[in-house]
């Protein structure tokens, strides 16, 4: 695969975009928040709980429920969206929802709930996967225990070459040959898929490529999410 | 393991086989994995972290400040910061109430002092039978995050008496990072309040109760 | 635990000796910072601080119909969306501002003072004309997200540019700029008075907010009053309006400052 699609913005095939940001504590009244930015993609995450649970009937006694919403600022595309939830947000929410699952511990919140509110304030494609980025520091953030960190990305087939961290105009404008194929991944540190989804067409041995792609970048990706964290408590609280 | 670091959720704390997996960690193989953003620490080969954020994690024991917002026949419905409420019975008041009169001894939304001396199955149980306990009046209320309070209150009571003698105010401080300010003059409980801040603030710093002397000594009102 | 309501007599005392807890005088406002661009796909955007109430507002353009009665107008619509992540109250519903009050609040005072130059918006009369969208968005609620609110408008709508207009595709060329956005030369300011046992103050924080007793928000700029709302229960004498415009005036030039400084 020498030839091929080459990258508009100049990025190399396995490139992240940049900058990559991310900052932990940007909603001083939640009890967890995060920022993560890569590329001109924004998404913040904040937490709220463990508290009760409403109505009554949601409540699981065996051990806490984690609720996920994922909403995206009107003005954050070029088309402007008309405030409110979508069917693509409320399945995004759910998405969101079943990534971070596996990593969250509520068993000792039975009756709980977790809140975690993604907001997404500028949209260059790979929204979801930043909402998962920005909500895992926020959850930890929030001393909701944890088994581990996840990391999120979203790889590409552009025709027939393999790209990560596609930008809007790979992930909706590209159409050349077999067209562009999004492939959004969710990573645990320890190497771990709790989310994965696919549009477009591809073949199993690309899919390995794929996979094998995504877990170098949640790598890098895990190690901006650390550092967040860690600094935010170096930089006391008062200086937002 | 030497000194107290900071983890993130799913880093290895230490690694082999004498440590054992204390509060918030857990035990792979060799390695004790951290399962929540804090201070790990090893004391006699226990390995635990210390939470420095999220709920108020309520043991028996524990003094905490509640405000009444609910009564029943037979007691009244603390909110202590908690998911559910916390019910101080009837019986553990040391006066005789009756049950008529429970609005007399403690009204809604008054603030109370109380002691948590069993959590159940059903829910927190509080007491107010013990010194300095019962419901207090006046003065002003704050809230900072529990996980805080260690390092208001300082060791042996060192940083929570520093704020007291420099602020002429009765301080309560609660295990749920509820707080009782109670000077003669707003301005004090005010001071007191900010200095309390201003802990929160640079919870993670070196030398904080020279800082807080600091603080004190330039702030004088 | 809400402390402002177990706080309310100390607030008030506080007032009587000319002071509240954050050592601010009734009549200031905490420090405002305002940072524009924050959304690049916006025709404008700002992110407005007021002490740790955070609001991001951006302006959207659109091509649309005008309506019957304006057939040579461009359009404006405001809404605001008080984000659940913003507070732990939203999602329980407690009282406090609704979404459609700030909306309207922000509305009003950007349309009633002329703000925009709508006639200057109108591509073809009678058919097709531009629809100025301006969105809020709280973040973070420690009080006053109203006037947070107003300021983040006017200062986004102060900034945003209108894109190329292809007219004869009907293709609005995004991320090309054309022009500013014909505004006229007032600058609207919404400065919303609460009032405590008895005692005016502006911009409070969430504690002040939940013992205010009744509040008037009042929008305009230099010596004219362009809107005016009160809401909530309790009543103003008089004088109190009085005073409460006389503050609001007080405030508007001050605040106006900072929104220019980002221009």
């Amino acid at each position: 695969m020498a030839e091929g699609y080459v990258r508009e913005d100049g990025r190399k095939n396995d490139e992240l975009r940049s900058p990559i940001k991310a900052d932990v504590g940007v909603v001083p009244n939640a009890d967890g928040s995060a920022m993560f930015q890569i590329g001109k993609t924004i998404a913040i995450a904040a937490v709220y709980g463990p508290k009760k649970m409403h109505p009554q009937h949601s409540q699981d006694p065996e051990k806490g429920t984690l609720r996920c919403t994922y909403n995206m600022n009107s003005f954050s595309v070029e088309d402007r969206i008309r405030p409110g939830p979508s069917r693509r947000s409320t399945e995004i929410s759910k998405i969101t929802e079943w990534a971070l699952n596996p990593v969250v511990m509520l068993e000792k919140y039975p009756n709980e709930v977790v809140d975690v509110h993604i907001n997404i304030i500028q949209a260059d494609a790979g929204t979801r996967c930043a909402g998962i980025n920005a909500a895992a520091m926020a959850l930890a953030d929030a001393g909701i225990p944890m088994k581990e960190l996840v990391s999120s990305i979203s790889v590409g087939k552009m025709d027939k070459t393999l790209v990560l961290d596609l930008d809007k105009f790979e992930d909706s404008e590209f159409e050349d040959g077999e067209g562009s194929t999004d492939i959004p991944i969710t990573f645990t540190h320890s190497g771990e898929i709790t989310h994965i989804q696919l549009d477009g067409k591809i073949s199993s041995e690309q899919l390995k490529e794929v996979v094998e792609m995504a877990k170098g970048a949640c790598d890098k990706i895990y190690e901006i999410q650390k550092e967040a964290l860690k600094k935010s408590l170096m930089a006391g609280e008062g200086e937002k | 393991m030497s000194e107290r670091k900071i983890v993130i959720p799913g880093e290895v704390i230490v690694s082999g086989s004498e440590y054992l997996p204390g509060e918030w960690t857990e035990k792979k193989g060799e390695e004790i994995i951290a399962n929540r953003f804090g201070l790990a620490e090893e004391q006699d080969r226990l390995v635990k972290i210390i939470p420095i954020s999220g709920a108020y994690q309520p043991r028996r024991g524990n003094v905490v400040i509640g405000e009444v917002v609910n009564m029943l026949s037979n007691g009244w419905f603390l909110d202590i910061d908690t998911p559910e409420n916390a019910f101080l019975s009837l019986s553990e008041v040391p006066r005789y109430v009756n049950r008529g009169e429970l609005n007399e001894v403690m009204d809604m939304h008054e603030i109370v002092v109380a002691k948590i001396f069993n959590i159940g199955k059903r829910g927190i149980d509080m007491t107010i039978r013990g010194h300095g306990l019962g419901k207090i009046e006046g003065g002003m209320i704050i809230k900072v995050n529990s996980n805080k309070v260690p390092r208001i209150i300082g060791k042996e009571g060192s940083m929570i008496n520093l704020i007291k003698e420099n602020t002429n105010c009765n301080i309560t401080v609660g295990q749920n990072g509820i707080i009782w300010i109670k000077g003669d003059k707003v301005e004090d409980e005010l001071h007191a309040k900010r200095a309390i801040e201003f802990i929160t603030e640079n919870f993670f710093k070196e030398g904080l109760t020279e800082k807080v002397k600091e603080w004190f000594g330039g702030n004088k009102e | 635990m809400d402390t402002g309501k177990l706080n309310a007599d100390k607030i008030k005392q506080s007032l009587a000796e000319g002071k509240r807890f954050d050592g601010r005088k009734p009549e200031e406002f905490r420090k405002l910072i305002i940072e524009k661009n924050v959304s690049k796909k916006a025709e404008g955007s700002v992110r407005v601080r007021l002490g740790k109430t955070e609001v991001i507002v951006g302006v959207k353009m659109a091509v649309g119909t005008p309506y019957e009665d304006s057939a040579n107008q461009g359009n404006l619509m405001v809404t605001a969306e008080l984000l659940p992540l913003s507070s732990p109250r939203i999602e329980l519903g407690k009282p406090g501002f609704s979404a459609i009050e700030v909306g309207r609040v922000v509305d009003r005072g950007i349309r009633e003072s002329k703000l925009i130059d709508l006639e200057k918006l109108c591509i073809k009369e009678g058919e097709k004309v531009w629809t100025v969208f301006v969105d809020i968005y709280s973040i973070n609620d420690d009080g006053n997200l109203l006037d947070a609110a107003g300021i983040g408008a006017l200062a986004a709508l102060k900034i945003a540019k209108v894109p190329k207009y292809d007219e004869e595709n009907g293709k609005i060329l995004y991320g090309e700029a054309d022009r500013d956005l014909p505004l006229n030369d007032v600058n609207p300011i919404p400065v919303t008075v609460h009032k405590i046992g008895g005692f005016l103050i502006v911009d409070p924080t969430l504690e002040e907010e939940d013992v205010s007793e009744t509040r008037v928000t009042i929008g305009g700029s230099k010596e004219t009053i362009s809107s005016m709302q009160k809401s909530e229960s309790a009543s103003l004498t008089r004088e109190e309006l009085e005073k409460a415009v006389e503050i609001a005036k007080g405030q508007w030039g001050e605040l106006f400052k900072k929104v220019e400084k980002l221009i």
